[in-house]
């Protein structure tokens, strides 16, 4: 039960990192990209009805952890608190800057709320990153000093970054130099993605340039991927080895593989979706391989005293999980068909929804 | 320690009050957009698909900050009580994932349509994804009640060795005793406050001379609705809530009623009065003898416990707090009752509209539901203290342990910033909605 649990809450958040991160991509382009009103129209429409229903597989994913994974969930959300709350602003400031511009037609107040709405994407995506490099990297479990514990062997406290910003140091932070690559990578990515989304979502002047941008900045994509695999093995010294003992899970490198192959491709495409597909194959792939690679653990310990948390020692109990898997699976019927109809009526392209317009 | 409880406490309740602001409109005001949209396609009356548009427009608003704000609620469990999160997630976890999947998706899905979609899909469909939004909005009122009936009534439940709560009957959360009374109470509050806000809207019409028809339609429905729900409201669904509070948690009944000591032969209901703890008497009281005593039991001599019957280490940490609460949601929800029958009566007569006195009331009352249910619910929250759990986990135990007090205090400090900030949008926003007024069709 764990493992279906384990499978059902990665898919969850993968799902959250394809959908709210093709949001976050559309308002980094549009930070940087929109200047023009009805590129910036544009861009909103594309997104506007979907942000809010792409938002809650965060949260539902929340509630997974939280039910299926209590221990995971009160040690995660406590060590991690800073950044949590401030991913937690960054959504407001998100959500409002998309929600609230459109109410008033003002010069100042539309700029205002268009970079709150583009910073918060910006930021948002870099801290999904750091996140990501956060958990990779495992934390000081039990916050041991000296071979002691000072708390209990599950708790663990992270302040926002240590002076030296090295990951092995004693003192851990959440950003330093691991923690920050990934969090560019993030940025990267996902500002391709959101461009693959706006490319696909709209008939917007912006398209063709879009489609420049994506091709170069893979190779930026590439090149970064290229240095995290080369650095990986400081952090996680052995990253290949449920891939060496489970072969099967190379698949996941190649679905990454094949999404950055394809976005090569990006100006040749005949279809507008293909770009969008081939970064969601990159996330996805790029996703679970990372996940693959510290199975089963969910968090490593960085300490010999802490054993680090697994999928086994965090879960809840047997009759909780069982249970659930009832009502999750009658909920993921509805999702499924919530989301056909969503995305059946705002098929196409989106340039006239007239979103956030009063 | 004491400090890091402290702060930890003041977040949640200052978010927790922030946040409820706006979904105690948005579950009564979704079914009364319904409402609207149903009688247009009854009667084919545009008039009433204005209604049901300029009200979504307030209920777009009002919904997006109780999301933004909400999501803070969910991930704070971890952050803040990540010792209680450990210990009854096992439990508490199975409400509040439902609620992400049943009702989040359904109305994230489904308000985008709602808003933007009447064209695309015509009338009938866009009347069901009104009802959708407002069955989701009303399914995720449900599993929060039920998440926090569990905290104030557990069940289905044992305790492992190690602390942790177990789940062994997934049914008995949703046959709890303390549920249903609480869920309906919670329900009809909230239609409370938007009858209110839509009566109120349209006194201000009317008093303005301005969009009279509309002040006219909105104040019917706003006194109509507010008869039935601030009724209801009290009897019998607060009743049946009071009265699981006597039989379960009589401490806090006792502490609730300001009853210091227990008295033979029936005891008194206290109307005004201030607790003074120091020498555990009630200063300056107004009482109706033996008439608790009634209402409690239906006997005018039956006998309540008062708090000198139990230990003081189980006393509600804040006395005087849950008293006053309790009071003025008791208070204010006499008064609506009051106001909103002599409304109608007015309504009836054919007298309402002209009638100065009451609409001027009707419009000034708009804080007041607010404050009512908030004050419920503070009544049920400082009601359960000094427990998360009732008789089974103290809140001194459910804090996070490494989080430091100077870090809560940061973030609590940049929520309340962030929220002054989000009213005074919101003020402005709904202000500027209101101003304007409804469409009539062309």
């Amino acid at each position: 039960m764990e493992l279906f649990w384990y499978i059902v809450l990665m898919f969850m958040l993968a799902v959250y990192v394809i959908l709210d991160g093709y949001d976050f991509g559309a308002g980094i382009i549009h930070l940087f990209l929109g200047k023009k009103e009805e590129d910036k129209k544009a861009i909103t429409n594309a997104i506007g009805p979907f942000w809010d229903a792409n938002e809650v597989w965060i949260i539902a994913s929340g509630g997974v952890l939280f039910f299926a994974f209590p221990t995971l969930y009160a040690s995660s959300f406590s060590g991690f608190y800073l950044p949590l709350i401030m991913i937690l602003w960054l959504l407001i400031f998100r959500a409002i800057g998309l929600e609230l511009r459109g109410q008033i037609h003002n010069r100042i107040w539309e700029r205002v709320w268009d970079k709150a709405f583009g910073v918060a994407s910006l930021l948002l995506a870099l801290f999904f990153g750091i996140a990501l490099g956060n958990v990779v990297r495992g934390v000081n479990l039990g916050m041991v000093e000296n071979g002691v514990s000072a708390h209990e062997p599950h708790y663990f406290f992270l302040p926002l970054w240590n002076p030296t910003f090295n990951p092995m140091a004693e003192h851990q932070g959440i950003i330093d130099w691991f923690t920050i690559l990934l969090g560019i990578i993030a940025v990267v990515i996902l500002s391709m993605h959101g461009a693959n989304w706006i490319i696909f979502k709209t008939n917007s002047s912006l398209n063709d340039r879009l489609k420049k941008l994506v091709f170069r900045l893979n190779f930026v994509l590439l090149a970064l991927i290229v240095v995290s695999v080369s650095v990986w093995h400081i952090i996680d010294p052995y990253p290949f080895w449920n891939f060496i003992s489970e072969p099967w899970l190379f698949v996941f490198p190649l679905i990454m593989l094949i999404g950055l192959g394809g976005m090569f491709k990006v100006r040749s495409f005949k279809k507008d979706i293909s770009g969008f597909l081939f970064s969601s194959l990159f996330l996805l792939g790029g996703f679970a391989s990372t996940a693959a690679s510290i199975f089963p653990e969910l968090l490593p310990s960085t300490n010999e005293v802490n054993p680090s948390l697994t999928i086994y020692n965090v879960a809840a109990d047997e009759y909780g999980l069982n249970v659930g898997v009832v009502w999750f699976a009658i909920a993921a019927i509805l999702v499924g068909v919530y989301f056909v109809i969503q995305h059946k009526v705002f098929k196409g392209k989106m340039d006239d929804v007239g979103y956030g317009e009063h | 320690m004491e400090d890091m409880l402290f702060y930890d406490r003041i977040q949640f309740a200052f978010t927790i009050t922030f946040h409820y602001l706006f979904p105690q409109l948005t579950m009564g005001l979704s079914l009364m957009i319904v409402w609207f949209k149903w009688k247009f396609l009854r009667s084919k009356d545009e008039k009433y698909n204005d209604a049901a548009k300029f009200w979504m427009k307030i209920f777009a608003i009002n919904f997006a900050m109780g999301v933004v704000t909400g999501i803070p609620m969910e991930f704070q469990f971890g952050t803040n009580w990540a010792k209680f999160s450990e210990l009854t997630g096992g439990i508490i976890g199975q409400t509040l994932a439902m609620e992400g999947m049943f009702s989040f998706f359904l109305e994230s899905s489904f308000l985008g349509l709602f808003l933007f979609g009447e064209k695309l899909l015509g009338h009938k469909l866009h009347f069901v994804t009104g009802f959708l939004v407002f069955l989701g909005s009303w399914a995720s009122g449900f599993l929060i009640i039920a998440t926090h009936s569990w905290m104030q009534y557990p069940v289905g439940y044992e305790v492992l060795e190690n602390g942790r709560f177990v789940l062994n009957n997934f049914g008995a959360l949703f046959s709890n005793p303390w549920l249903w009374p609480s869920f309906f109470h919670n329900q009809m509050a909230s239609v409370v406050t938007s009858s209110f806000v839509v009566a109120a809207i349209g006194a201000f019409y009317l008093l303005n001379n301005k969009h009279s028809e509309f002040g006219k339609m909105f104040v019917r429905t706003g006194v109509i609705f507010g008869v039935v729900s601030s009724i209801l409201v009290a009897f019998p669904t607060g009743d049946l809530t009071a009265k699981n509070v006597v039989k379960h948690q009589p401490v806090t009944f006792a502490a609730m009623e300001g009853i210091f000591e227990t008295e033979d032969g029936g005891s008194e209901i206290v109307l005004i009065g201030q607790p003074n703890i120091q020498d555990k008497k009630l200063d300056n009281k107004i009482a109706v003898p033996n008439f608790l005593s009634f209402l409690t039991y239906q006997k005018w001599d039956a006998q309540i416990k008062g708090l000198n019957e139990f230990k003081e280490e189980d006393y509600p940490t804040n006395i005087p707090g849950l008293y006053y609460g309790y009071h003025i949601m008791v208070g204010l929800g006499t008064i609506f009752i009051g106001l909103m029958v002599v409304a109608a009566f007015f309504m009836w007569r054919k007298k309402l509209y002209k009638t100065q006195w009451i609409l001027w009331i009707l419009m000034f009352m708009i804080p007041f539901p607010y404050i009512a249910n908030t004050m419920g619910w503070y009544t049920a929250e400082l009601g359960r203290q000094p427990w998360l759990v009732y008789n089974l986990l103290r809140t001194t135990e459910g804090a996070s342990p490494t989080v430091s007090s100077g870090n809560t205090l940061f973030t609590l400090l940049g929520f309340v910033g962030l929220y002054l900030l989000l009213g005074m949008l919101f003020v402005i926003l709904v202000g500027k909605i209101i101003n304007k007024g409804p469409h009539p069709a062309k």
